[in-house]
């Protein structure tokens, strides 16, 4: 995966080019104006690596966002996805590598870069004792805008994002959510081409969530690049278009939601029986349907099995288990969510609640965390591999029975 | 969407009118932004303000009927003290007011706000000193309220009123000269407490080992050494001499910056503009909350 991704043409290329590279957007169809289509467009970066101490808080990422995508940088806090955005908007300079943003070298046309996007940070960065207008016109004259034009465009985007009413009163008096949006359109004042967002929902309840996502949603219909970090895998399986995962500085593995969970592998099945006794009955009826090792949880009479081969066999194994008397409180086929990739591609889950809030660049204790869990998935990873071959086994069986 | 694409075409151009243009421009958009909060948050002027009347009250009432300055004849006059004592408390004001400067930007180191201005085109310089001259106002607004109060308890300048805006100028040059220490002070701590508390710390002895409260010459040599030639007792004694409140009989001493306090007090501001100035935006460029 990283070789086709890197024999994509770096600097200048045409939209329909990444386009075909991607092969599935219909962003650059929908380009809205042709005011933006001198912008080669799109977020790149090669070999960065930052230290800090003896933490490696980068330690070789690359990353490349065609114009038009959302790309998500899913990791766990400390894994690094803060120290990269930092780099990207010019606010840290890499210890090594090289970046672009709309084309613009990051490390020696900070300035021209500064002008192409739009950053929102962990935190509201706004000032809590000016006004919403004041925050949003302080923001776009700071952008070079005249003051006519900065206040008139503060007016629009308290219009947008809900905040007439609120705007003119300071910003302490706002909700979390509100302050969010606050934050969101000051970094939209010029409606930059790139648009960087470091957890923009963190913390946020789900209607403001969804009240957020949705106005990404808006942005990237309308042909913004964004990149966006998130410790929430449904985030990034809802809003992203392309999924980094980062972990110690490093990416290690990219493509599609769905190229990521088929990389874990497939569906399972998820059967609840009645009572304790009946687990060994299901269980023995489940692995012979499974592509891999059972796991019974006893204390929620929960067995959950591998299986390829969808709804067909799902009502398969409901026949099966009816037949041999199973009383199921629940059953289902349950589809692997990122946190399931996260799992089997690190060994750990996706959230460390051990580690501090925010993303604090990976600390000593992260570490030691994450590299006894990655000794734990490699085990997993070995039992995992037996036990598939057993249900290989099992299937040319049942094959031979037919 | 048509006006967001609009505005970024525009947003992209370079402006015309340059670098210094852009970076007056931004400062006054910085500084407006802080007197803004000044204005809404009136009980740090308050605060800002309480502080130097009650020194002026605690030295003169509680020390001033029991130091005799030198020169001085007959019994101690404690009016006379007053006199000297208020260019003291005036520079103590000023450089005091700088532990704001400091505060206030460690708060936005720790709110997030330095990322967001510093991923923003404008000028590099353009926050500090925003800040620095928000501080400047305030500083001198203080200033004025201190002034009222010392008349009203006595205190006379006589010299005339071009003396005594140059020696108020002095003082206003010195306050904005420390806010730049004060500025590489709050982008160096990690916390806004840490700002305060490291942004007054080293002010007591620069203000104690000085002319300001008492004469230098009643101490031991080295501290005199260093009283003398203390930028702060450079700017009191500049503002004693433009003010006429220098007592009759009072001993110069030799030290240059004594001999030429005015010219003195203003190198030492600049000096020390020109330095920390250099050092501040150096740090702001790669600041990290």
């Amino acid at each position: 995966m990283a070789q086709s991704w890197r024999s994509v043409p770096l600097v200048a290329r045409r939209p329909s080019a990444a386009r075909v590279k991607t092969g599935k957007r219909k962003i650059y169809l929908e380009f809205p104006n042709s005011g933006r289509a001198w912008m080669p467009g799109a977020i790149y970066a090669e070999g960065l690596v930052k230290t800090f101490g003896d933490v490696r808080a980068l330690d070789g990422v690359d990353i490349d966002v065609p114009e038009g995508t959302v790309l998500g940088l899913l990791g766990p806090n400390g894994a690094g996805k803060t120290t990269a955005v930092r780099v990207l908007t010019t606010l840290l300079r890499p210890d090594r590598g090289r970046a672009e943003v709309a084309g613009i070298d990051v490390l020696e046309r900070p300035d021209d870069v500064r002008r192409a996007i739009g950053l929102s940070g962990q935190f509201a960065a706004v000032d809590e004792y000016l006004t919403g207008r004041e925050n949003l016109t302080m923001v776009g004259r700071l952008y070079q805008m005249g003051a006519k034009e900065a206040k008139a465009r503060a007016g629009e985007l308290l219009d947008r994002f809900h905040l007439a009413d609120a705007g003119d009163r300071p910003a302490k008096t706002y909700s979390g959510g509100m302050r969010r949006r606050l934050d969101l359109a000051a970094a939209l004042v010029v409606s930059p081409p790139v648009m960087f967002m470091d957890e923009p929902t963190t913390g946020l309840d789900p209607r403001n969530r969804q009240q957020l996502w949705d106005v990404i949603q808006e942005l990237v219909a309308g042909g913004t690049t964004l990149l966006l970090t998130t410790q929430y895998l449904e985030e990034a399986d809802h809003l992203a278009h392309d999924i980094c995962v980062v972990d110690h500085g490093r990416v290690i593995a990219r493509g599609t939601s769905d190229q990521l969970k088929a990389q874990t592998g497939g569906e399972r099945v998820e059967v609840v029986v009645h009572t304790p006794e009946q687990l060994g009955t299901a269980d023995e009826v489940l692995r012979g349907f499974g592509k891999g090792a059972s796991k019974i949880e006893p204390h929620t009479r929960k067995i959950t099995v591998p299986v390829t081969g969808g709804a067909k066999l799902l009502a398969e194994v409901i026949r099966e288990l009816d037949l041999r008397g199973v009383e199921m409180d629940d059953v289902g086929l349950r589809r692997p969510t990122l946190d399931d990739v996260f799992i089997s591609l690190t060994g750990h889950a996706a959230e460390t609640p051990a580690e501090g809030a925010g993303d604090g660049d990976g600390t000593g204790d992260g570490d030691a965390a994450a590299a006894g869990a990655t000794g734990r998935g490699r085990g997993r990873r070995k039992r995992g591999k037996k036990a598939a071959d057993q249900g290989g086994e099992r299937r040319a069986a049942r094959e031979a029975a037919k | 969407m048509s006006t967001v694409t609009e505005a970024a075409r525009r947003a992209g151009a370079p402006r015309p009118g340059g670098g210094t243009i852009r970076s007056v421009r931004d400062s006054l958009v910085v500084a407006r932004r802080n007197l803004i909060r000044m204005a809404r948050i009136p009980e740090m002027v308050i605060f800002g303000l309480v502080q130097p009347i009650m020194f002026v009250v605690l030295f003169s009432y509680v020390f001033g009927g029991a130091i005799a300055l030198p020169g001085q004849q007959g019994p101690i006059d404690p009016a006379q003290y007053r006199a000297f004592l208020m260019a003291g408390i005036f520079a103590q004001t000023v450089t005091f007011a700088t532990a704001g400067a400091g505060a206030g930007i460690a708060d936005d180191m720790h709110k997030g706000l330095i990322d967001r201005f510093r991923s923003l085109p404008m000028a590099r310089g353009a926050v500090l000193t925003g800040r620095t001259l928000a501080d400047l106002v305030q500083t001198a607004l203080t200033l004025v309220v201190l002034a009222v109060v010392a008349l009203i308890i006595g205190w006379r300048t006589h010299e005339n009123l071009g003396k005594v805006l140059a020696g108020f100028g002095l003082l206003l040059l010195l306050g904005y000269a420390f806010s730049w220490i004060g500025a590489l002070i709050g982008l160096s701590v990690r916390t806004p407490e840490a700002a305060t508390s490291g942004g007054l710390i080293w002010l007591f002895p620069l203000t104690f080992i000085s002319n300001a409260f008492v004469p230098s010459d009643s101490m031991p040599a080295f501290l005199r050494h260093i009283a003398e030639w203390n930028p702060f007792s450079a700017t009191v004694q500049a503002a004693r001499d433009l003010f006429g409140n220098l007592p009759p009989g009072y001993p110069v001493p030799d030290a240059w910056p004594m001999q030429h306090p005015v010219l003195a007090s203003a190198l030492w501001s600049v000096v020390i503009i020109a330095v920390f100035r250099t050092l501040a935006v150096r740090k702001y460029r790669s600041a990290t909350a």
